[in-house]
């Protein structure tokens, strides 16, 4: 056991390169912050997921802490400060929590944290409370540890006291309190009241990680129950009493004004109850939603167009190229890159394209908002609490404390319910003001609506050049990344924008791994009328991709295996070559395949994570392909719950498969030309391949699996088909010439 | 007035004709498992049974349906369905969730017909319910391991 001192002013102090937030919204409390450790109070037990502070059952318990209340029923409630989005939160803090306390995993309950940041702030992000960057449960491994530990060393004294045994006999295991020597023990429950009444410890024993009983083993999702019966509650599926359903005509092109509009015949259909201008267009409400639907389709909307974006997908990247012929803000700078190059033997260079990609979560955007005596209160997939919060406070004119938010479960999201603009939920926000508060109203979007509205991971044109030495060996490379940069005129610009860096932008490039002398990594941020944000990975969604392909082409251009190439070539970065090694020899790295089969290595670390994937792929003589089978290898640390990071695996590279196939945004003269999932197609069952997760054994702090494994899949099966085909990618999706 | 029979229960309601199946059993009966992801029958999430038959109910005017036997997500009791729950559970199947009472519907009208479906027959079954969580490894293993209790 390892004593951890002072709890009541633990410190976290930030390891993650992503501190994005440090920007103006946060105060100068930096990146080390107490943990919130109120009085111990006796409390009224609340209602689950969900549905946190609004419906009280009656039932005594003691709550230690900001994180977890244990019930006279043994129940044992931790409370969750992230969204649940699939990615397991509300599995994998409880699992922390639970581990100190040495509670029965059977006796965890889940319960959504309340907006308030004061207690429940993301340890990374200053006084900030919000989900993202695969940072759950690195800024909350010790927070819920400790929570944990506090809770258990308060129920210890409570049994030493009404033992009256010293407090070093007493034991816990699987929720049971005991005193071998006098053969006694209770439940948490029964031991309640008095711990109550304990002084909350200033220290207390943490375990070290060789005595974890429930980390690193496999417990099942506290969600398993509820989202295989249907009776999980999502946004969607809030009612409140009289609340209206609004849909909402969006402008055609982004920038466009509302000039005026006619809701004649909308007004004409059954159920319809009104429609009403925001700044974002015209929204109509009624009881339902078909009604509304029905109300939508016939309003007639002249829009003001005269600033709207008109350019196409072709005119921008024409622009980025042009750009790209000039250098951009210096990221990274090592060596002299330019003389290395005139002096190279052998010169490779390349050019890469990506697209426009919507999220394309499953639940469209949605949001529920009612005005009340206090202020507000909001039902929704909450990812950005403080956020959320602040732009719906100035909306309606109030303090931010007066927007109650209920985290709902969120049916996906990959970035998109964390919106720096905060725009579906304000947009909310807007409707039920415009209604005077007259009623609840749930704000949804189509899947058209989602699909058009913007927001996406931002079109990009990467330029690489490399010098290569008479032994194959890079002496100099150069990386030109154009593209908008997603932080920019938010809020969040400050924190992320070193000189003039869009870190977002660069991040998977400007840390290139590999050994070489001369580096130079640029940027272009150019202006360009279309809303952007973060997508599952980030900047690694198009980083890992230029940078995984154009080294495998430094190692097929000069006659060496890929494999072997970056291996040496990342003798500086030891947990990258680890996975590389692991995911080289659990795929069979070497192996003979047939002609038309191809195998190919990447490797990539995002959010202090380490993922290196091997694909096979068969392609036809057509030109068509599939991918057979995935390996990855994954260093993420202490694994918390293997099970999960394996799904996180599984998924994370699933969803960067649907951008490697076929996923992409396009815009003609300014509009969207995608809409649903006939036109953006994404993976499906059938396209699916076998895959297999290996985790690298660590006792280093955990870090994130959200996100990790999407960036590796491209860069991976782009290699598979240059092995089987010989031909090299440069543009996603993946299209390979018959 | 239009007659339903969902999950054995008799509802008569005054809605129009033309409303999508989907829309009725969500904000008329108010039954919110079943879900809406796309209303154009592209991505699986709203699929009920209707006497048996996995349907989209996006896309299906609920006074096609009248008198017939609709099944949704809360109404699910059989072996074959209690088998793919059971084995969704048992290997953690569900991320986001969102998609999963899809999912489980297309998947227990399978296994009600076939009981040892091949790979073929589970990629016809389910390629019409996407999932952006990407859990179609576990999904697949999770018919299989229904399967198996089934036979």
């Amino acid at each position: 056991m390892k004593k951890e001192t002072m709890i009541s002013d633990a410190k976290i102090v930030n390891e993650s390169r992503r501190a994005f937030l440090k920007s103006s919204l946060m105060t100068s409390a930096g990146l080390t912050l107490g943990i919130y450790f109120p009085a111990v109070v006796a409390r009224q037990a609340q209602a689950g997921p969900g549905n946190a502070g609004s419906e009280a059952v009656t039932q005594a318990t003691f709550q230690p802490n900001a994180f977890v209340h244990i019930g006279t029923d043994d129940s044992v409630t931790v409370i969750v400060k992230h969204l649940e989005m699939g990615q397991g939160t509300y599995t994998g803090l409880p699992t922390l929590l639970a581990e100190e306390l040495d509670a029965a995993w059977s006796q965890i309950r889940v319960e959504a944290a309340p907006a308030d940041a004061t207690r429940y702030n993301n340890l990374f992000w200053g006084p900030t409370q919000g989900t993202g960057g695969s940072t759950a449960i690195a800024n909350s491994y010790e927070q819920m540890r400790k929570a944990g530990a506090v809770a258990r060393e308060m129920l210890v004294q409570a049994a030493a006291t009404k033992w009256g045994t010293p407090a070093e006999d007493v034991s816990v295991q699987q929720g049971i309190v005991s005193h071998r020597q006098s053969n006694r023990m209770a439940s948490f429950g029964e031991l309640v009241e008095l711990a109550a009444q304990q002084p909350v410890p200033a220290e207390v024993f943490m375990k070290d990680p060789h005595e974890f009983r429930l980390i690193g083993t496999v417990l099942p999702r506290k969600d398993n129950v509820d989202k295989v019966n249907g009776s999980a509650i999502y946004t969607q599926d809030i009612r409140r009493r009289g609340m209206l359903t609004a849909l909402v005509a969006h402008p055609p092109r982004f920038g466009a004004k509302l000039k005026q509009f006619d809701a004649g015949e909308t007004k004409k259909v059954n159920g319809v109850v009104d429609a009403v201008a925001i700044p974002n267009g015209v929204a109509v409400l009624a009881e339902d939603f078909w009604s509304a639907k029905q109300g939508r389709d016939r309003l007639q909307v002249d829009w003001d167009e005269s600033n709207a974006f008109k350019l196409g997908s072709d005119d921008i990247m024409a622009r980025y190229k042009t750009l790209a012929q000039q250098p951009g803000r210096v990221a990274r700078n090592v060596g002299d890159s330019e003389a290395a190059l005139n002096e190279a033997g052998r010169v490779v260079a390349a050019t890469f394209e990506f697209p426009y990609l919507a999220h394309a979560a499953m639940e469209p955007m949605n949001c529920v908002i009612e005005l009340n005596q206090q202020g507000c209160e909001i039902w929704n997939g909450e990812q950005f609490q403080t956020p959320d919060q602040l732009a719906v406070a100035s909306v309606l004119g109030l303090q931010p404390e007066q927007v109650k938010i209920n985290m709902l479960y969120a049916g996906g999201s990959f970035g998109r319910r964390a919106n720096p603009q905060s725009d579906y939920v304000v947009e909310a926000a807007h409707i039920v003001k415009a209604i005077g508060g007259q009623a609840p109203v749930k704000l949804v979007w189509t899947r058209e609506d989602d699909m058009r509205a913007g927001y996406y991971r931002p079109m990009y044109f990467h330029q690489l050049k490399a010098g290569v030495d008479a032994g194959g060996n890079p002496t100099t490379w150069q990386h030109r990344i154009v593209g908008q940069s997603i932080l920019k005129g938010t809020s969040f610009e400050q924190a992320l924008a070193k000189d003039g860096i869009d870190q977002t932008s660069v991040e998977g490039a400007a840390n290139l791994p590999y050994v070489v002398p001369n580096i130079t990594v640029d940027l272009h941020s150019p202006d360009i009328g279309v809303p952007v944000q973060w997508w599952r990975s980030v900047g690694s969604t198009h980083t890992a991709f230029a940078v995984e392909t154009f080294i495998d082409e430094l190692a097929t251009t000069g006659g060496k295996d890929p494999f072997e190439f970056r291996r040496d070539l990342l003798r500086e970065h030891p947990r990258h070559r680890g996975v590389l090694e692991l995911v080289a020899r659990k795929a069979g790295w070497g192996q003979s395949l047939p002609n038309n089969r191809g195998r190919g290595i990447a490797v990539h670390e995002s959010f202090n994570s380490y993922v290196a994937q091997v694909a096979e792929v068969t392609v036809a003589g057509d030109g068509s392909y599939s991918v057979d089978r995935v390996v990855i290898a994954v260093d993420c640390g202490i694994a918390v719950n293997p099970n999960v990071i394996r799904a996180q695996m599984e998924g994370g590279m699933g969803f960067g498969l649907s951008a490697a196939l076929s996923s992409k945004i396009t815009l003609n003269q300014g509009r969207v030309e995608q809409s649903n999932f006939h036109d953006y197609t994404v993976l499906r069952l059938d396209q699916m391949p076998e895959v297999e997760v290996h985790i690298v054994k660590s006792t280093a702090a955990p870090t994130g699996v959200g996100e990790p494994a999407t960036p590796v899949i491209a860069p991976a099966l782009a290699n598979a088909l240059h092995a089987a085909t010989g031909q090299r990618f440069y543009e996603l999706p993946l299209r390979v010439t018959s | 007035m239009i007659k339903l029979t969902i999950n054995e229960a008799t509802y008569k309601l005054h809605v129009n004709p033309d409303t999508p199946l989907l829309w009725v059993i969500r904000d008329a009966v108010g039954l919110t498992g079943t879900k809406y992801g796309c209303g154009r029958a592209l991505c699986g999430a709203c699929t009920v049974h209707i006497n048996g038959r996995p349907t989209r109910s996006c896309i299906m005017p609920v006074s096609a349906v009248a008198g017939q036997s609709i099944t949704t997500i809360e109404g699910l009791n059989s072996k074959a369905a209690n088998a793919v729950q059971s084995a969704w559970r048992q290997l953690d199947v569900v991320q986001c969730g969102y998609c999963q009472s899809g999912q489980i519907m297309s998947a227990t009208a399978l296994l009600t017909d076939n009981t040892n479906p091949s790979d073929e027959h589970i990629n016809a079954a389910m390629s019409g319910n996407i999932c952006r969580c990407a859990t179609y490894v576990r999904i697949r293993a999770a018919i299989k391991l229904a399967a198996k209790s089934l036979v």
